[in-house]
């Protein structure tokens, strides 16, 4: 039975992973995404991390999911990619060199090893059943890794502030972005040169010279 | 009191510090009596060291004090030091003795030069630079001194180096001396490879042991003789001397007669050990380019007119004479000679120096004549200088010179008979300078062949210009019709214009050649006696002068010296040859005995006193009686010096630029080449691998997978399975 | 058939390689950033399969840090691209290349 589930499972995660890299459409790929996700979540449940499932779901298709939607729904990044085109020469034969050899060597060293996996077990609690998951991962959270858990609420609470700052809507007229077209950057042609002077269409301009692309002239607004 | 060796060099150089950095207030005369002060007082410290060094007994002489390690590098340790020994001190005596005398005498002789203080903060720097070269421990000391002599003969032969002629007579010095200085390097070089060491005391000990092989010591021999070649001005590096007198009168007595020429002789004479455990062409090599440089610079100055040129071809032949002595393994002889030739030479230039004074900077012997009458003293010391290198008893020069003729027919006949000529050519010219300049008719007040021909010119345009004027006023008067006593006067004008014109036109026809000396009498003017251009006059009224105190003193002094330097090594018994006793350590029993009696002794005494006395006759008949004429000697090819000063100006213009281009071409194109394509490499590599750097993020992400994939590749393969 | 820790293994090497073939070749920033979410997921997978096999609770301590982190990443990340695509409409990985020499 397990293995069936595995299989089921296996099938909807790569299915979902194909979604996202073929999907036109980026509401599409988010959506598959999730599909990739709950996959995983299944897998996780069939090898008794019945909590991180749980958390999987609910944060990962539940919030960072939600969170790209929201994004690409606010700023009408919904437009189509143009699969097939691929401005940088070279890009996608190399990628797939590059995937073909990392999974080679990946399961070479998976499959071909013969005494399999040989970490040493840590000092932590051992693992138990599905049951009792959820109490052994919060003794060892809050005992032995308790430092590691504040830190990650500082962290959680850095990256809020960091992206209220990042993403707030500025006063005054906004400043183009500096977009250098690719062939004004070198003179003796590099790589995409003639392909990607802005592919629709964006009139190349200079860097601008302060300290980023969200400083209005005359932003006087201190932080958020 | 030995330990005060330190201070004789140290004094001449604590002299050229203090008037390089002391400023303009040391002008003249404190510049230069601060610069004689400290030669005498370096001289004072000899005369300790060397009394301290007596003090010692005779097999206790050698003394080496160490001021600092210099060189520490790996197997090469080279000490700063000084060897205090019979040799170095006997050098140190009359470097600073004879420094000090010239030092006093240039106070006078450049008084009023604009670079006063710079000539004799040189001078100083040369004093010390040739104090270090004798008195140090080791090769690479000494070459460190003979470098410095020879960058100071450069600076002060073209002191006046406004005048580019004085400047090229320095750099011709200087590059002439490279080249010896290069098989001086090469020995060093060699010394080191072979004995590990290159102090005197190790390398001369144990090639007094019998270690070395007879290879060896041929190449490091004949490596020194080359640089000693080139210091010494011996064939074929001797071209540089003769150009080194358009340096101050002072420079050549002190630089090119006492002191440098002689650095060579001396770095003979210390490794005389290798000399002796060379091959036997060595020596016999050295003493035929001696004989043969005496001989050859001889003849040429019988026939130089500018009085220091004399005296510097004079110096190259006395020169021959002790490369002579050092390859008859005379080198007792060859030191005697040097220091008396230091006296003597010092004496005769200083002599010269007073005379160009006096005659205000003409050095042309054509234009002196009975100068005794002006300059007594310099005259008198003069005639005791002559005395001394003509090799007449009981001068000076007569017992050192007579000691290598002795040892000379100890080797073979042949080198004693050049060395004979050579002596007879020594007494014929130099007697012919000596009456040239003090004796006989003055002829300073002499019209000069170029004035006499401007006076004929002058002369003959002047009475042509008056017949062409009789011609215009017959003219005038014919075209006139006028009466005729007008036209009759101006026929006779003209008649006697023509007539005066005629002759006039043959006086300048038959009048006689200019000769070189006038001898006889003034040259014979004759009708434009009055035509003479003004300077005549002028020079007529301007009596020479005798030297001033500062100058005459050390002249009086050299001359005494060079009347009784010959004490120190009188050959007739074992107790007065003290010369030879005080070097004894330094000469490790290489001093070759004669094997000729003492009868062979007299009669080659006898012959060459004979010999001077020849060829001071033959000079006194030729310019002082008149009765042979003197241009028979003065062959043209001799004033020329053979022609190989003007052969080697030749090759090195045509062959010798076409290969310094060619170098300059090589090292432009393939040595800046190199250097500057190491830079076009550079900046095309980093050309062609800034595309990386594209700014386009999913490029970088490239990059990051390839590296991923490396990485997980190169782990598998370190891994076992 | 009997599910061994190789499957799993195996199941989650594919699945990065998807993710790390996704990031090269697609331009739209927020589908690279989806794909860099299935790598995460990928690297979890392994280290609660590894987990499970030894009978280590560290495993699963691991996915959930990398969890937390991945989540703040993708916040912060994501104000990054809204505060892009608010000045340029439809702005790709590849407009992004100030940065080029």
């Amino acid at each position: 039975m397990d293995a069936t589930v595995f299989l089921i499972s296996a099938a909807i995660i790569l299915t979902g992973a194909g979604g996202v890299l073929a999907a036109r459409n980026p509401v599409h790929a988010a959506l598959f995404l999730v599909q990739t996700l709950f996959g995983v979540a299944v897998l996780f449940v069939l090898q008794d991390a019945t909590f991180l499932a749980a958390v999987q779901v609910i944060v990962y298709a539940g919030a960072v999911v939600i969170l790209f939607l929201f994004v690409i729904m606010l700023l009408g990044v919904d437009r189509a990619e143009d699969l097939g085109v691929e401005p940088i020469v070279g890009q996608r034969p190399i990628a797939a060199l590059i995937g073909a050899s990392l999974l080679g060597l990946l399961l070479t060293v998976l499959l071909v090893s013969v005494d399999g996996p040989t970490g040493a077990r840590a000092a932590d609690a051992p693992l138990g059943g599905a049951d009792d998951n959820t109490r052994r991962l919060g003794e060892a959270l809050f005992t032995d890794h308790v430092f590691a858990v504040e830190l990650t609420a500082l962290l959680l609470t850095v990256a809020v502030v960091g992206a209220v700052v990042l993403a707030r809507r500025l006063r005054g007229p906004l400043q183009p972005l500096p977009v250098v077209a690719v062939a004004s950057m070198v003179d003796d042609g590099s790589v995409g040169n003639d392909e990607a002077a802005g592919e629709d269409g964006s009139v190349p301009s200079v860097a601008e010279p302060k300290d980023g692309i969200h400083e209005a002239p005359d932003d006087g607004e201190g932080a958020a | 009191m030995l330990d005060a060796v330190w201070l004789v060099p140290a004094l001449p150089l604590a002299g050229f510090l203090v008037l390089t950095f002391g400023g303009r207030r040391l002008r003249e005369p404190i510049a230069g009596w601060l610069a004689t002060g400290c030669m005498a007082s370096s001289f004072v410290a000899t005369l300790g060291v060397f009394l301290a060094l007596v003090g010692r007994p005779s097999d206790d002489r050698r003394w080496v004090t160490t001021l600092f390690e210099w060189v520490p590098a790996g197997d090469l340790r080279v000490d700063a030091g000084f060897l205090v020994d019979p040799l170095s001190v006997t050098m140190c005596l009359f470097i600073t003795g004879v420094g000090a005398l010239i030092h006093l005498y240039s106070i006078g002789y450049m008084h009023g030069d604009d670079g006063y203080r710079r000539f004799f903060a040189y001078l100083n720097l040369f004093a010390f630079s040739m104090l270090v070269l004798v008195l140090g421990d080791n090769l690479l000391l000494t070459f460190l001194g003979w470098e410095g002599v020879g960058a100071c003969s450069y600076l002060l032969i073209s002191f006046w180096f406004t005048d580019e002629a004085n400047a090229t007579a320095g750099k011709k010095a200087f590059v002439t001396n490279r080249i010896g200085d290069w098989g001086f390097m090469v020995a060093i070089f060699l010394t080191f490879f072979t004995f590990g060491s290159i102090a005197y005391v190790d390398v001369l000990d144990t090639t007094a042991a019998g270690t070395v092989a007879t290879s060896t010591a041929t190449v490091i021999a004949v490596m020194l003789f080359v640089g000693a070649i080139g210091k010494s001005a011996q064939f074929p590096l001797y071209l540089w001397l003769p150009d080194a007198m358009a340096g101050p009168t002072p420079v050549s007595a002190l630089i090119h007669a006492a002191t440098m020429v002689t650095s060579g002789i001396y770095l003979l004479t210390r490794v005389n050990p290798i000399i002796a455990d060379a091959a036997d062409w060595v020596p016999t090599l050295i003493a035929w380019t001696g004989a043969g440089t005496a001989l050859f610079a001889a003849t040429i100055a019988v026939a130089q007119r500018d009085i220091k040129k004399v005296l510097a071809y004079s110096t190259i032949s006395q020169l021959g004479y002790m490369f002579l002595a050092v390859g008859c393994g005379a080198y007792v002889a060859a030191v005697f000679h040097m220091v008396t030739h230091a006296f003597f030479k010092a004496l005769l230039f200083l002599g010269s120096g007073s005379v160009i004074h006096g005659m205000n900077g003409d050095q042309d012997m054509a234009h002196y004549g009975g100068l005794r009458r002006f300059m007594p003293v310099t005259a008198g010391t003069f005639v005791v200088g002559w005395l001394a290198i003509a090799g007449v008893p009981p001068f000076a020069g007569f017992w050192s010179k007579d000691e290598i003729l002795a040892f000379a027919w100890n080797e073979s006949p042949l080198l004693w008979a050049v060395g004979l000529v050579t002596a007879v050519l020594t007494a014929f010219y130099m007697t012919r300078q000596v009456v040239l300049t003090f004796f006989g008719r003055g002829r300073f007040a002499d019209p000069r062949p170029a004035e006499v021909e401007a006076a004929w010119e002058a002369r003959l345009a002047e009475v042509d210009a008056t017949v062409e004027a009789a011609k215009q006023t017959v003219a005038a008067e014919t075209d006139n019709g006028q009466p005729a006593e007008g036209l009759e006067a101006a026929e006779q004008a003209l008649a006697a214009a023509r007539a005066e014109q005629a002759t006039l036109r043959a006086a300048a026809d038959v009048r006689p050649e200019p000769s070189g000396f006038a001898l006889e009498a003034a040259p014979d003017v004759g009708p434009v006696a009055d035509a003479l251009p003004d300077e005549v006059a002028v020079r007529a009224e301007h009596h020479p002068h005798e030297s001033p105190r500062s100058m005459t003193l050390p002249l009086v002094v050299l001359a005494a010296l060079s009347v009784v330097g010959g004490l120190v090594q009188l050959p007739f018994s074992s107790t007065t040859k003290r010369l030879e006793h005080w070097l004894e350590p330094t000469l490790f029993h290489n001093e070759v005995h004669l094997t000729i009696g003492a009868g062979t002794l007299w009669i080659l005494a006898v012959v060459a006193v004979l010999g001077g006395v020849v060829g001071i006759g033959v000079a006194v008949a030729a310019y002082a009686a008149r009765r042979v004429d003197h241009r028979l000697f003065e062959q043209p090819v001799l004033a020329d010096a053979w022609r190989l000063d003007r052969a080697v100006s030749r090759f090195m213009g045509g062959p010798g630029r076409a290969g310094f281009e060619a170098v300059a071409r090589f090292d432009e194109a393939v040595v800046d080449g190199a250097v500057d394509g190491v830079a076009t490499l550079v900046r095309k590599e980093a050309g062609l691998l800034r595309r990386f750097h594209n700014g386009l993020v999913r490029t970088y992400a490239v990059g990051i997978g390839v590296g991923a994939v490396g990485l997980v590749a190169w782990f598998l393969s370190r891994s076992s399975f | 058939m009997v599910v061994t820790t190789s499957w799993y293994l195996t199941l989650a090497a594919v699945l990065f390689t998807m993710g790390a073939v996704g990031l090269l070749t697609r331009r739209n920033p927020l589908v690279m950033f989806m794909c860099v979410e299935l790598m995460l997921n990928a690297v979890n997978l392994t280290f609660v399969s590894l987990g499970a096999d030894l009978g280590d609770l560290s495993g699963q301590l691991a996915v959930f840090f990398v969890l937390v982190v991945a989540a703040a990443e993708v916040v912060v990340g994501l104000a990054i691209i809204v505060a892009i695509t608010r000045r340029r409409q439809g702005a790709t990985a590849d407009d992004l290349s100030v940065l080029g020499g």
